[in-house]
């Protein structure tokens, strides 16, 4: 699980685990080394050295997503200090393209997955929900990079959205509730 | 001769058409005139003869002859002089009336393609210029076509273009197109060749070169009439529209380039002396010729962006510029005899994304329609054309020939489809289905470019000419009318997978979102890949493209432009219907706002949730418009829409100053939301937006639908801030009756707001306090939609609501 200690078995246990193939766990691995600078872990501060995400709006939580524990399925709540390969490689296995050889049961349950990913982009404090809050957390974010917008239309936008939503299902966006999947399915299935 | 032309009055005569009646009447009396005064010498005595010429003038005309005019004719014609116009004209004119009729009765449009239609109104005037033996105008000669005829109709095609999609695809629509193209020329053009070889019929003197270019010409294909105006019917996903599209686009160019280099082979006189290196240079010359093309398109792109940069002073020349330098460009790759087509294309597609933003709205619609027009005019020309030229001697029929390329057509497309996009899928992520395939192949409509580059044919190359001809049009006429017809029913029946774009601020934010998580994983990995490309160009063309070639650069985000886009739309339907409908946005509700409200009965917020689908984001499907047979009305009426708006803006503003409501609202409230309009001033701070309520779930149901109006009478110092001159009120919708909710009226959480307003346009500020009386219990509604005039029908309880609603009353 280290990266000194990539020997074919563990490898063998993480393309079990996550999986990927062993070809692409070898290329992550290599990133990995890359990015911790030959450390056994990856700390929030390494990923300063990416410099293209420094112009990513959305880069803290992208970064945040890599340490959040309901990610890495260790915790309901919290954020990690640091995450070794094994965590890391879970992550990205949240990205990787649905095969067509699964049957349907499968495919929910990676969709499930995927959807419940970005859900906990939004939901920053991990309570299960999103609230308006977040959600202009997360427009104003988007927004970020363009200075003209002020913080009203930014919000006056998540407003929107937020009762755009309550159009389509009434409550709160619960992952369970399918109304929230419904609305984020449209738009993600198909582009995951 | 003049007066050859007036021979078969009886001909004319029976076109329905009323313009071709006054027309024809029109020339007679002229011609009679005419005669008699040039026999003024001989008989004086016969002035009434010219007044009842119409029926003789047939009789006269073949017997009049020319004698010299001694006296000047009161009336004289020349109809060669108007000719070419005069007919051209005609025809246009006569393809319209027909298209009008087309649409008007309303089962045709269902049934068959507009260019069926055009090739039909085709082969009706050939049967007239035949059966009279009149000779038709050149429309159609080398230079006019490639000139003239062309350029508009590529240039509508890649102006219309959704760009995102197709840079989404473009891997899979270059492979397709542009391998697609070859695999089907050299296999039609290598089987007719071996078909060609059998003695028995008769076609030994077509040799290898003389199929292959056959072939290249028969392989272009032209969906874009037919086809893609049922998809955008039937809603088809993007992909599949998109690789249709990407086709139609590509396909032309690269046909024409495939000609013209076989016909430069064939010019080299002798077959034996091509050799390796020659095709060898033949395929270099392809990349070249294509890849210049672009590139060319790309500059001429840039620097007409630039130019409509300083053009605010005088609009009236944006369209000439926008116009003339894509004009430009397809001339400047043709003297290079690099491919016009692909620089007009490409030209359009960079140019479109800033001109639009630098031109005036006016401008904008000027062009977009101006170029719809154009290439109208022009493909309607070419298909009459071709149905004029169907009609005719010029054809020799030979079974075996046109047989058997039919057959070799729908093989070798069958072939490139299933093969191309094997491959293809390989790297795709959504990869087609063998539905989507299927719908492919059947859409591999010929059309005006097959036909066109069939006709220029140089006789002197081809001495078989007439036979590529009529095999040509028998294609031609059986992909459009069979196939055509029944793509239709096709795509029903195979129920091919239906795009699910709506569009809602939602999904555009979903879709950033993903787009830069997407990013940033890249980014995380290391890899370079399709959204690290695009998030590097959008970097690129914001910090450097964007700054020269727009001016007022302001940074643009789809997420705002959308929004606002959206909230337009609804200004805009609010005014069309004279009914205000709220936004739907949350009141902004204090802390214990919330908790003091009483919570709604499941059927309050059923009929909520109705009311505020109804009413809320009434965007329209999103329909792809990029068909010119289908012109979207809806942006053609903003500005006057706009203006509207805010007039009435205005007013209200001006009404308001003096108004002092005595609703008691509480002060607490703030419920303001106001549309916003592009051109807003950024005041918009002073609104204060509270928390939304989403998150308790033991009130599920207290969802408050903000009601917006305007807080009158309030304490004054919230009423200056919420006059934002760039609002609009939006208030609830009155739909028969049924309660809404204006959470945090007074002390609960119901009540509603009655507002009426006259349908004309002038939505007054009805700014009623909380009824209460209009209680769940009144719903009698069966309608569910916004009622219009309905309302100024119903007198309710007497309310004070309609107080105002008069449109002009003052207000206080």
């Amino acid at each position: 699980m280290g990266s000194s200690q990539s020997t074919s078995e563990e490898v063998r246990e993480l393309v079990g685990k996550t999986g990927f193939s062993s070809d692409q766990i070898e290329q992550l691995h290599r990133r990995f080394k890359q990015l911790s600078g030959n450390q056994l872990t990856i700390r929030k501060e390494n990923f300063n050295n990416i410099p293209d995400l420094e112009l990513n709006p959305i880069r803290s939580k992208i970064i945040r997503a890599f340490f959040d524990n309901r990610n890495l399925r260790k915790a309901p709540t919290g954020l990690a200090d640091e995450i070794n390969f094994e965590d890391f490689l879970t992550i990205m296995s949240y990205f990787r393209p649905i095969e067509t050889n699964m049957d349907e049961e499968q495919l929910e349950h990676c969709r499930k997955e995927k959807l419940r990913f970005l859900f906990h982009m939004y939901d920053s404090d991990s309570d299960g929900r999103i609230t308006l809050e977040e959600y202009r957390n997360v427009v104003e974010e988007l927004l970020s990079g363009n200075p003209h917008i002020e913080k009203e239309s930014a919000r006056s936008i998540a407003d929107g959205a937020m009762m755009e939503a309550a159009s389509v299902c009434v409550g709160q966006m619960h992952p369970e509730w399918s109304g929230e999947v419904f609305q984020l399915r449209k738009a993600y299935v198909c582009v995951f | 001769m003049a007066y050859h032309l007036f021979v078969p009055p009886n001909a004319w005569n029976w076109l329905p058409l009323l313009l071709l009646l006054v027309v024809v009447v029109f020339r007679f009396p002229g011609a009679a005139c005419d005669l008699n005064v040039s026999s003024n010498s001989t008989s004086h005595s016969e002035p009434k003869a010219h007044f009842a010429a119409a029926a003789a003038a047939a009789a006269v005309a073949t017997t009049a002859s020319s004698e010299q005019d001694e006296r000047l004719p009161v009336f004289s014609l020349d109809y060669d002089y108007v000719q070419i116009p005069y007919e051209v004209t005609l025809w246009i004119l006569l393809a319209s009336l027909a298209k009008i009729g087309f649409h008007l009765y309303h089962k045709l449009p269902g049934l068959m393609p507009e260019s069926c239609l055009l090739i039909i109104v085709g082969a009706l005037v050939g049967g007239i210029i035949f059966g009279t033996d009149h000779k038709s105008p050149p429309v159609m000669d080398s230079s006019i076509y490639f000139l003239y005829l062309l350029p508009p109709i590529v240039l509508e095609g890649g102006y219309f273009m959704p760009t995102r999609p197709f840079f989404e695809n473009i891997g899979s629509i270059l492979w397709w197109s542009g391998m697609g193209a070859l695999l089907n020329a050299f296999g039609i053009g290598l089987s007719l060749y071996l078909i060609c070889q059998v003695k028995a019929f008769g076609l030994s003197d077509v040799n290898l070169l003389q199929n292959l270019l056959f072939g290249s010409m028969i392989s272009a294909v032209d969906p874009v009439a037919a086809v893609l105006a049922v998809f955008e019917e039937a809603h088809v996903n993007e992909q599949l529209y998109m690789m249709i599209f990407g086709e139609a686009l590509l396909n032309d160019g690269i046909s024409v380039v495939l000609y013209n280099i076989l016909i430069a082979f064939t010019k080299m006189h002798k077959f034996e002396d091509i050799e390796p290196v020659d095709i060898l240079a033949g395929f270099a010359r392809f990349i070249v010729v294509g890849v210049g093309g672009v590139f060319f398109g790309i500059i001429f792109g840039f620097i007409s962006a630039f130019i409509t940069r300083f053009t605010q002073n005088i609009s009236a020349i944006e369209p000439l510029i926008v116009f003339m330098f894509s004009y430009l460009s397809y001339l400047a790759a043709e003297t290079l005899y690099l491919s016009g087509i692909l620089a007009i294309t490409a030209c359009a597609v960079t140019m479109k994304k800033y001109v639009e933003e630098n031109v005036s709205q006016t401008s904008y619609t000027t062009i977009k329609y101006f170029m719809k027009m154009l290439s109208s005019v022009s493909e309607t020309l070419i298909f009459i054309f071709m149905g004029v030229s169907t009609v005719g001697k010029d054809h020799e029929w030979n079974w075996a020939f046109v047989c058997f390329t039919l057959i070799f057509c729908q093989i070798w497309r069958a072939i490139s489809v299933f093969a191309l996009f094997y491959v293809s899928n390989q790297f795709r992520t959504f990869p087609f289905t063998v539905k989507d395939q299927c719908i492919i192949f059947y859409s591999g409509l010929r059309g005006a470019g097959s036909f066109s580059l069939a006709f220029l044919l140089p006789l002197s190359l081809f001495p078989r000419k007439k036979m590529f001809v009529t095999a040509t049009l028998v294609i031609i006429y059986f992909t459009v009318f069979i196939q055509g017809m029944t793509i239709g029913p096709l795509v029903r029946y195979l129920d091919v997978k239906k795009t699910n774009k709506k569009e809602s601020i939602n999904e555009e934010l979903h879709t950033r979102l993903m787009d830069h998580l997407k990013a940033g994983i890249e980014d995380v990995c290391g890899q370079w890949s399709h959204y690290q490309v695009r998030d590097k160009f959008k970097k690129f063309d914001h910090k450097y493209l964007r700054k020269i070639l727009i001016r007022e650069n302001q940074p643009k985000s789809s997420i705002v432009s959308l929004y606002k886009k959206l909230e337009m739309k609804q200004a805009i339907e609010m005014v069309e219907t004279g009914i205000l409908s709220t936004t739907a946005f949350m009141i902004p509700l204090q802390a214990q706002r919330i908790q003091g409200t009483k919570r709604l009965s499941p059927e309050d917020v059923e009929s909520m949730r109705d009311i505020l689908t109804h009413n809320m984001y009434q965007v329209r499907q999103r329909t792809l418009s990029y068909n010119k047979y289908n012109l979207r009305t809806e942006t053609s009426e903003k500005q006057a829409k706009e203006i509207l708006i805010r007039r009435q803006h205005t007013f209200r503003e001006s009404l308001r100053k003096g108004n002092s409501l005595p609703w008691g609202k509480p002060s607490g409230i703030k419920n303001i939301r106001y549309l916003s309009f592009p051109y807003s001033n950024p005041h918009s701070a002073n609104r204060e937006t509270g928390t939304g309520v989403f998150t308790d779930d033991d009130s599920s149901d207290a969802i408050f639908f903000p009601v917006t109006f305007k807080p009158h009478g309030r304490t004054g110092s919230l009423q200056e801030r919420r006059q934002q001159p760039e609002m609009i009120p939006m208030e609830r919708l009155r739909r028969g009756g049924r309660s809404l909710n204006l959470g945090g009226q007074r002390s609960a959480a119901r009540g509603d707001q009655m507002s009426r307003v006259r349908p004309p346009l002038i939505p007054k500020p009805q700014f009623h306090a909380v009824d209460e009386e209009y209680e769940s219990g009144e719903e009698e509604e069966e309608e569910t939609r916004v009622v219009g005039p309905r309302w100024t029908a119903e007198p309710r309880n007497g309310k004070e609501y309609h107080k105002s609603h008069s449109p002009l009353l003052p207000r206080k």
